[in-house]
């Protein structure tokens, strides 16, 4: 087992990881290590090959291998040590990493500090337990996605979609686009759960049909799959079993879902927040493990990776600052709450010394969509401040900012509060 | 004939629903965009849809058995199977590098096909 | 021509590979055939894995009698040939409401079945070692010398034994008659082409009683009999630490709640007859009837970290017992058929009970000189400690390359999994030598990753790479390859 010391240790060479490098970089920690399982680094990326990125960040429209490209040659530049082809097996919470490659075999680094940036993986059928057969074909839109741009195959040609998330959206059209025959993208509930922009690019553009209310309620076919059968579902999201169905297919993908990929996490004693599936942390994205952080997918799913870029330069600069001995904590800690229709609000808490900071950004969702809504901000029942929006959906993420002259204002808080709601007279 | 039409933006992430008044090629009133660029899209969305067509090229003797590539600017929607068989024909020799035209002024559309990622030559 | 064999068996279920296993400790030619691309993926791989401590079974029946023995077979082998095993107990417990006399009725039936070591215990004992079960359990039967087994694992464990010791096994060798000459057996005919064996042993499961038709027995009827379930993660943290039956009604043994092997939480089976010999459907009513029986006995039970659900079908006769015997009509032929529960817990009682009958038919049973008992442990890379795995890699890089994160299977795993006698083929055979693909993400991460080996080790096309059985290719095609026809389409 070879032994090393590092100041910092990245798992995941995805944006997250690499935004955080590279800031912690810049912040003056030179001593820096990144571990990717993959060949390469860009982690969901390079896979993601329609565009759609950047645009908050780079103010310009890229595709996902460019966005990355600008990350990874951002690293490339620096004296960044990358680790490829090597999983991270353990993780414990006096900050060991212990990974493994070919090349070097066992590796035991003991960091300064660590960032959590694993991203996340796909739920599968199985765990949303769909009634039928288990045939070849079955398989998660992610999955098909590496299937149909870094492999080289197309995994069927007739195809229906589980799911409206993007990544299903995304594939009905790439699928589309390669000769398949899309036929359907089933979504559960009365609303898609990605971008409005893609269900206009990906479905409409193309004639894919969306059926809302509508779920796969078997699956059918012995060694390849042979069709599924759809139905309509009432309010209690219920299969109505007169509406039923059979389509013809061969390829059923699902896009039901991405849950952050904590396991690593775990063994490290982080807590998790049953809402996000990520750990809960401070304005840092320090998690209740001194010195460990996470950012990106990991820490809770973003639709925009511009926002993982965000969150993930807060992490490596924070990291930077633990490493360096100047992270102060205040003694006193401001709990984040989500309020009505909120599902989450990360961070969970803040509990730092302002510094020079002028804002804290709070990342929420709602949890049902709303047309016109005000983002209400209470400070211990009291109102602060509210912002409005035309619409918010569960789908995509809100950025507010928290304005650090109002906590100075407001000294000692024990809890914020945030509610979006319908906007008033509306 | 007055019509209207609701779309939604997709000139960026924030998706505004645009809601434009028209008479076959004339536009009349565009409502409900939060920006200039909602206008020129709802604009062109009306007379003639144009898209980015992100997708893949094969490679020969690449790290890789595929190199993304996209068009440099949008092309008509209703050209988009036309420009994927194309795009599907060729196969492009590594090394390539992020930006390389691939394939110019596609179906005379003036869009180039540009990879969008470097793709070292295959590592024997 | 091919060569003759002595015996040839039908079916590489549990109960053909401990026939073969069992066998070929003689001086036999033994051959055995497979219609799937591998074994166990009929019954064998879809069941609750129990190997039941026997007093279930009825003491005037075969089952009752051979599952007792088998119980302690099973044990002896797992260790020789290296199967995952645990003896973790089980319990029927029996809640405020049910007629809890029925415990006692088992404890004396497991008496009369010689079942070892059993014991009636109370509320206090059951709280203490069954932290999570219902409030309202009073009373349970303890029965020590229950476990659990990965059933799979099992079989080709047996079968590459059987292979060692000089045996052959066929895949995707599909037995469509059998050749009989003046009242004897001389072999069989299959989809690759002819056979001869002076004994053929029929041991197709779900087919059995098919195989008997073609030599002229009408007697053996199967009906599938369908169990679903669901599976959940390791990580769901919800101990369960004996296999917990209820109660058991006139109409139902109900639904057992255990740990397996691998330490994932297993919940079912249901048992309804169905038509199709090949309706492995999990259906609405049957998953809600999984979930309601499990409730009962663990009342905080959910539904979150499940990450499968399944199928399997009991080939049940019209006996309702183990139909093992000698063909009346016909000479060299031997049934075993009728395998339904016990028959993972009965197996090796199965093989020895198979190989008396086979002497009995006149097949000379000597042992042979270098006969090998023993199958080395396969590497699983998942069970290492970091200091083991460290020490792994450093003899062989080939084990530095994680391939299934949810499982923790390195490439090195897999291309022995694919590369030792009865090698994989397909994907789930990947699956169940390895656990790669078995995890949260059911495949997602390393699927890909497994085809590409798969592809690469057999020297095929990915498009050619199966899942399991008959067209289950996972790619249909290769990227750009429909492009022409949707233009055509469209045009
Ligand atoms: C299909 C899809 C479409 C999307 N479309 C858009 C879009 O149009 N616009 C947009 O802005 N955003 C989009 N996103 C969102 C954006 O891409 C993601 O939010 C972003 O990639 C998340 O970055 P990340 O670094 O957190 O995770 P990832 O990109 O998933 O990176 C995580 C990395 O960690 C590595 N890793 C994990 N575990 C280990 C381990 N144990 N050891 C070593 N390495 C490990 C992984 O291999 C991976 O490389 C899309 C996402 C997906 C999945
Ligand atoms: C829901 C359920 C729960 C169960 N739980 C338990 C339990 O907990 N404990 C226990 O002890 N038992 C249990 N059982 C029973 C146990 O699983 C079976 O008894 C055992 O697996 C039967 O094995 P087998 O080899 O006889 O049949 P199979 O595993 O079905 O094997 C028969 C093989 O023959 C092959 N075959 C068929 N026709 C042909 C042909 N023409 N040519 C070539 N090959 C052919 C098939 O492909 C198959 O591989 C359960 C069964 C079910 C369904
Ligand atoms: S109108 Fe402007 S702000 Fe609104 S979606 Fe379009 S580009 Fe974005």
């Amino acid at each position: 087992m070879r032994k090393v010391k590092k100041d910092l240790v990245v798992i995941g060479g995805g944006p997250a990881g690499l935004a955080a490098a590279k800031t912690a970089y810049d912040d003056g920690i030179k001593d820096v290590m990144i571990l990717e399982r993959d060949f390469e680094l860009g982690g969901i990326l390079p896979q993601c090959i329609h565009n759609g990125f950047g645009l908050h960040h780079f103010k310009e429209e890229l595709t996902g291998p460019e966005y990355a490209q600008r990350f990874i040659n951002d690293v490339e530049e620096r004296d960044i040590e990358v680790k490829l082809d090597t999983m991270v097996l353990d993780v414990t919470k006096e900050r060991k990493v212990y990974a493994m490659n070919k090349k070097e075999g066992f590796l035991e680094i003991e960091a300064k500090a660590v960032v959590l940036a694993m991203g996340c993986r796909e739920r599968t059928s199985g765990a949303i337990g769909i009634p039928g057969t288990r045939p070849a074909g079955v398989l998660t839109a992610g999955t098909a996605q590496r299937y149909t741009n870094i492999e080289g195959f197309v995994p069927g040609k007739e195809v229906v979609i589980l799911g409206s998330g993007d990544i299903g959206l995304i594939m009905a059209r790439r699928m589309k686009l390669e000769g398949a025959d899309v036929k359907a993208v089933c979504e559960l509930l009365p609303y898609t759960g990605g971008l409005t922009r893609n269900v206009v690019q990906c479905l409409e553009d193309y004639d894919i049909p969306l059926m809302l209310n509508h779920t796969v309620t078997a699956i059918k076919g012995e060694g390849r799959l042979e069709a599924v059968e759809i139905s309509e579902v009432d309010e209690n999201l219920k299969p109505i079993p007169e509406t039923a169905k059979t389509i013809k297919a061969d390829t059923l993908l699902l896009s039901v879902g991405l849950i952050p990929e904590n396991e690593l996490s775990k063994k490290a004693d982080v807590v998790l927040d049953e809402r996000t599936g990520g750990p809960i942390v401070n304005e840092g994205r320090e998690t209740n493990i001194e010195g460990i952080f996470a950012c990106g997918n990991v820490l809770h799913v973003h639709d925009l990776v511009d926002w993982v870029t965000e969150e993930s330069q807060i992490a490596g600069k924070h990291a930077a600052k633990y490493i360096k001995d100047n992270y102060e904590k205040t003694g006193s800690c401001a709990e984040l709450k989500a309020g009505e229709n909120v599902s989450y609000v990360i961070p969970q808490k803040i509990e730092l010394e302002a510094g020079d900071r002028k804002r804290i950004p709070l990342y929420m969702r709602v949890s049902t969509p709303l047309t016109a809504v005000d983002i209400n901000l209470y400070a211990d029942g009291e109102k602060l401040y509210s912002f409005s929006e035309p619409f918010a959906k569960p789908g995509e993420m809100i950025s507010v900012p928290l304005a650090q002259k109002t906590l100075d204002d407001l000294g000692n808080v024990d809890e914020i509060k945030v509610d979006i709601i319908e906007k008033e007279g509306n | 004939m007055i019509e209207t039409k609701t779309l939604t933006c997709v000139a960026c992430p924030k998706g505004c629903e645009v809601t434009v008044e028209y008479e076959g090629d004339e536009i009349i009133e565009i409502k409900g965009n939060a920006c200039p660029q909602g206008q020129s899209y709802a604009e062109e969305e009306i007379v003639a849809p144009t898209r980015i067509l992100p997708t893949t090229i094969k490679v020969k003797n690449g790290a890789l058995a595929l190199c993304p590539v996209k068009t440099t600017k949008q092309i008509p929607l209703e050209n988009m199977f036309e420009a994927m068989e194309i795009i599907g024909n060729k196969v492009i020799e590594a090394p390539i590098s992020m930006g390389d035209v691939l394939i110019e002024n596609i179906l005379d559309t003036g869009a180039d096909i540009v990879a969008t990622r470097d793709m070292p030559a295959e590592i024997k | 021509m091919n060569k003759k064999y002595d015996v040839i068996i039908i079916g590489a279920g549990i109960s053909g590979c401990a026939v073969a296993w069992k066998l070929a400790r003689y001086n036999l030619d033994i051959l055995l055939l497979e219609k799937e691309a591998d074994v166990a993926t009929g019954t064998t791989k879809a069941n609750t894995a129990i190997i039941h401590a026997g007093y279930n079974a009825d003491p005037d029946k075969l089952k009752g009698h051979l599952n007792v023995k088998g119980n302690q077979g099973i044990r002896e082998v797992a260790k020789k040939l290296n199967i995952p095993y645990e003896e973790i107990g089980s319990l029927v417990v029996g809640l405020e409401d049910d007629n809890l006399s029925v415990i006692d009725e088992l404890y004396e039936k497991g008496l009369k079945n010689n079942v070892p070591n059993m014991e009636i215990v109370g509320k206090e004992w059951l709280r203490e070692h069954e932290p999570n079960i219902s409030p309202k359990a009073v009373k349970a039967l303890w029965a020590p010398t229950a476990g659990v087994i990965t059933p799979w694992e099992a079989a080709l464990a047996m079968a590459q034994n059987a292979v060692a010791n000089g045996a052959e096994v066929k895949l995707e060798t599909a037995v469509e008659d059998v050749m009989t000459e003046d009242g004897k057996v001389v072999g069989v005919k299959t989809n690759q082409g002819d056979f001869e064996a002076d004994y053929v042993v029929n041991a197709a499961g779900l087919y059995a009683d098919e195989i008997a038709k073609m030599v002229g027995i009408e007697k053996i009827n199967i009906t599938p009999r369908k169990g679903e379930y669901y599976i959940y993660d390791h990580a769901k943290d919800f101990a369960v630490n004996h296999v917990v039956f209820p109660v058991p009604t006139p109409i139902s043994k109900g639904i057992v709640v255990t740990p397996t092997v691998e330490n994932n939480l297993l919940i079912g089976p249901t048992s309804h007859n169905v038509k199709s010999k090949t309706d492995l459907a999990t259906t609405r009513e049957g998953l809600k009837e999984v979930y309601e029986g499990a409730k009962k006995l663990y009342p905080s039970l959910d539904l979150r970290d499940t990450i499968r659900v399944f199928a399997g079908l009991r080939a049940a006769d019209d006996s309702e017992d183990f139909v093992i015997e000698a063909a009346e009509n016909v000479k060299g032929f031997v049934n075993v058929a009728g395998i339904q529960s016990p028959g993972l817990a009965s197996s090796t009682a199965i093989a020895d009970y198979t190989a008396e009958i086979l002497a009995d038919e006149g097949l000379k049973l000597s042992e042979k000189k270098d006969y090998i008992e023993t199958r080395e442990e396969p590497v699983r890379f998942y069970e290492m400690t970091n200091k083991e795995r460290a020490k792994m890699v450093d003899q062989n890089k080939d084990y530095g390359q994680i391939i299934c994160r949810c499982e923790t299977v390195s490439y090195k795993e897999i291309v022995d999994a694919i590369n030792s006698p009865v090698g994989a083929r397909t994907v789930n055979a990947v699956k169940r030598r390895t656990r790669a693909g078995a995890g949260r993400c059911q495949g997602g991460f390393c699927g890909p990753r497994v085809v590409d080996i798969i592809a690469q080790e057999l020297g095929i096309d990915p498009t050619e790479v199966k899942q399991e059985e008959g067209n289950s290719q996972i790619l249909e095609y290769k990227i750009k390859e429909l492009l022409g026809s949707k233009v055509m389409d469209n045009a």
